[in-house]
């Protein structure tokens, strides 16, 4: 038999039917849901009255909207509307929900995993681009539209065409300081936001292998932010010690079964992909983006590029447009960037141990008076109660943090947490598209202990150096 | 959903590489629970100099002068011509139900984001890649020559410029077919419901863990 790449496997155990042009009826084993793109899918199967293909498959959770300061109530009516709309919905159809309040809610790509409801082996759909989270797990996970959203609820499938394969390899051993975040804004760096576009990128190479399950989610997590519709790591011991036990993973004699299955979710030895691409784990530093897209990205000790270098016009234009927007002057150290708010959460970086990497550079010291908000958003319920069980939230609040409940918050400002206009923000989300994270707002993405280290400094500063 | 078949619209020029689906339709309009509503707030913080909220009246806000939707020569446009990587970010649907309830029918580009690009054919919206080459002449005659129209056929899948020049464009057939017709395709793949059943019995045989 000829050698399979993870994604070939995965694709072909998920095909019902297929045309002669490659378009296939893919099969699709979990569903999770959340409340701003499922309200108009709902609604169109009510109205075609056409029933849930199979009502186990779907996990739902409000996190978009919910505020994380006080969870007694929703404020602001649009938003209050949606959360209860997808509580209506699922009641109505039947659906497993984690509402606001419920300790397993949380941003639903971190709550899915931690529920074990993410399996390798599956297909994993959400009406959400972070989907390729989950491709962590050996599982082919991507992110859909809406009315693709109704489809899978309809009918368990969606029509796909397979996407080409694309390998990134990082070879050697990160440097201290340097984390799953910097590995995934040196590859964006490298490859561009356009770079796995019509791919599926293969994340490969020692640096992954020993990377945890948080990290394999954090470098998932931003495939899309390479244009990459999902994202994959093979499955090994340390995924199998991850799901062990958790609630929707296998029990008992299914356990066993299960793993024989997902030691197999692996390229073979000498698959071929039609991209292959290897790095070097030496060349990766602590990164901070300076522009509005994720690509528009220098190592920590750079400055901020200067668009007459760049000989491509629209580029150039592009570039000279966000240094505009960033108010930002080319050639100024990223170190003298002062920042006015720092955001330590979304579904890239709100993970336990995102959490502890961050602690353990406020520990002991305080935010700087010149920051005007610095706040920590845990991705779900179960990881802030895990990090108030270590002691973090106190580390976090005696620095002068604030400690915040858990849902998407200010990663892109559906509920009150969101950057003034002018405002600058060291954040740990994905995106730093134009008012992304609020009308006007300045985004700059780091890792967790980058974001932690430019709060305690004011500006932005070298993780490796001053702490 | 709603057919296209053919179309002779004003192109309307948005200069800018990697537009993200948050610029074509900012988050707090998100929060709407219908697909309706959204073209007043097409690119609304580039359209307007203040900030938009869902529920607004748009009449009273101050429109941005130099944006392209704001200028008399470009409305109507039916057909957006635009640059790399269009669509980007998020996966809201919301973005095409906008530029829909616009009034755009057409999006030219040297290139489309994925999720976007399959969105668009969900709702009668046709995406269209052409070579950079084509682009770069297409925004240079459209700039120097106001009421540029052009006309797109996807039966036949060819352009026609002003000057009666016709170029092709490939659309996958499957879509091709859908969009010419107007199916819905969650009744197509159920007419497929019995293999369906077939292929999950076979899986829950293999893997058990999944249908429990
Ligand atoms: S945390 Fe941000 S990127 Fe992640 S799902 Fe929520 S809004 Fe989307």
């Amino acid at each position: 038999m000829t050698a399979q790449t993870l994604y070939d496997k995965l694709w072909q155990a998920h095909v019902v039917r297929s045309e002669d042009d490659g378009t296939a009826l893919l099969y699709i084993d979990r569903h999770l849901v959340h409340e701003v793109t499922s309200p108009q899918a709902f609604e169109g199967l009510a109205l075609a009255r056409r029933p849930l293909w199979r009502v186990g498959s779907i996990v739902a959770t409000a996190d978009h909207n919910t505020p994380t300061v006080d969870q007694s109530d929703i404020r602001d009516p649009i938003s209050k509307v949606q959360v209860e709309t997808l509580a209506a919905n699922c009641q109505a159809f039947g659906v497993t929900l984690y509402p606001m309040g419920d300790r397993r809610q949380g941003i639903v790509h971190v709550m899915g995993p931690e529920q074990g409801a993410t399996l390798p082996g599956m297909t994993v759909v959400c009406g959400d681009s972070h989907t390729s989270t989950h491709g962590a797990f050996a599982a082919l996970a991507f992110g859909i539209g809406t009315s693709e959203v109704e489809h899978v609820m309809a009918t368990q499938t969606l029509v796909a065409r397979p996407s080409r394969t694309l390998r990134l390899s990082v070879e050697g051993q990160l440097a201290a300081g340097v984390t799953a975040k910097d590995v995934a804004l040196f590859l964006i760096g490298r490859i561009g936001t356009a770079g796995g576009t019509g791919y599926a990128i293969e994340f490969a190479g020692s640096v992954i292998r020993a990377l945890s399950m948080e990290g394999r989610m954090t470098l998932c997590n931003m495939a899309i932010e390479a244009g990459a519709r999902a994202g994959l790591v093979a499955a090994d011991e340390i995924t199998f010690a991850y799901l062990k036990g958790r609630p929707y993973a296998p029990q008992d004699k299914h356990w066993s079964l299960a793993l024989d299955y997902w030691r197999t979710l692996h390229s073979d030895e000498g698959a071929v992909f039609d991209r292959d691409l290897v790095f070097d784990a030496a060349d990766i530093e602590p990164l901070v983006t300076w522009g509005t897209s994720p690509e528009m990205v220098v190592g920590i000790r750079d400055r901020v590029p200067d668009p007459w270098a760049e000989a491509d016009p629209v580029r150039r234009q592009g570039m000279e447009r966000a240094l505009q927007y960033m108010g930002l002057i080319a050639g100024t150290p990223m170190r003298e960037i002062a920042v006015d708010k720092i955001f330590i959460g979304s579904c890239t970086n709100s993970r336990i141990e995102d959490l502890r990497a961050a602690a353990t550079v406020v520990q002991g010291r305080h935010v700087a008076a010149t920051v005007k908000l610095a706040m920590v958003v845990p991705g779900s319920g179960l990881v802030k109660a895990q990090a108030e069980a270590e002691g973090l939230d106190r580390v976090f609040l005696d620095a002068g943090f604030e400690w915040r409940h858990p849902g998407c918050s200010m990663c892109l400002g559906m509920n009150e947490d969101r950057l003034s206009p002018g405002e600058r923000c060291a954040s740990t989300s994905n995106r730093n598209f134009e008012g992304r994270q609020g009308t006007g707002g300045r985004t700059h993405l780091v890792s967790p202990a980058m974001a932690a280290a430019a709060a305690i400094a004011g500006h932005f500063v070298d993780v490796r150096e001053s702490f | 959903m709603r057919a296209f078949t053919a179309l002779n619209g004003l192109v309307v020029p948005l200069d800018r590489a990697n537009v993200d689906t948050d610029a074509i339709i900012p988050k707090q309009f998100l929060k709407s629970i219908h697909r309706s509503g959204f073209g007043p707030n097409l690119f609304d913080a580039w359209r307007y100099q203040d900030e938009g909220q869902p529920g607004q009246d748009n009449h009273q806000r101050h429109v941005n002068p130099d944006f392209v939707l704001n200028q008399a020569r470009y409305q109507g446009g039916e057909i957006l011509l635009t640059r790399e990587n269009f669509g980007c970010g998020s996966s809201r649907e919301h973005a095409p139900w906008a530029l829909d309830d616009y009034g755009f029918r057409v999006i030219l580009a040297p290139s489309f984001a994925d999720i976007f690009f399959n969105n668009c054919f969900k709702n009668g919206l046709l995406p269209i890649v052409l070579e950079s080459k084509i682009i770069d002449d297409l925004f240079r005659d459209v700039e120097a020559s106001p009421g540029y129209r052009l006309t797109v056929d996807l039966a036949s899948c060819r352009l026609t410029l002003p000057s009666g020049t016709s170029l092709p464009f490939a659309v996958d057939a499957f879509r091709r077919d859908c969009l010419l017709r107007g199916l819905d395709e969650i009744g197509l793949t159920l007419e497929h419901a019995e293999a369906i059943r077939t292929y999950e019995t076979g899986r829950a045989q293999r893997e058990p863990w999944i249908f429990v």
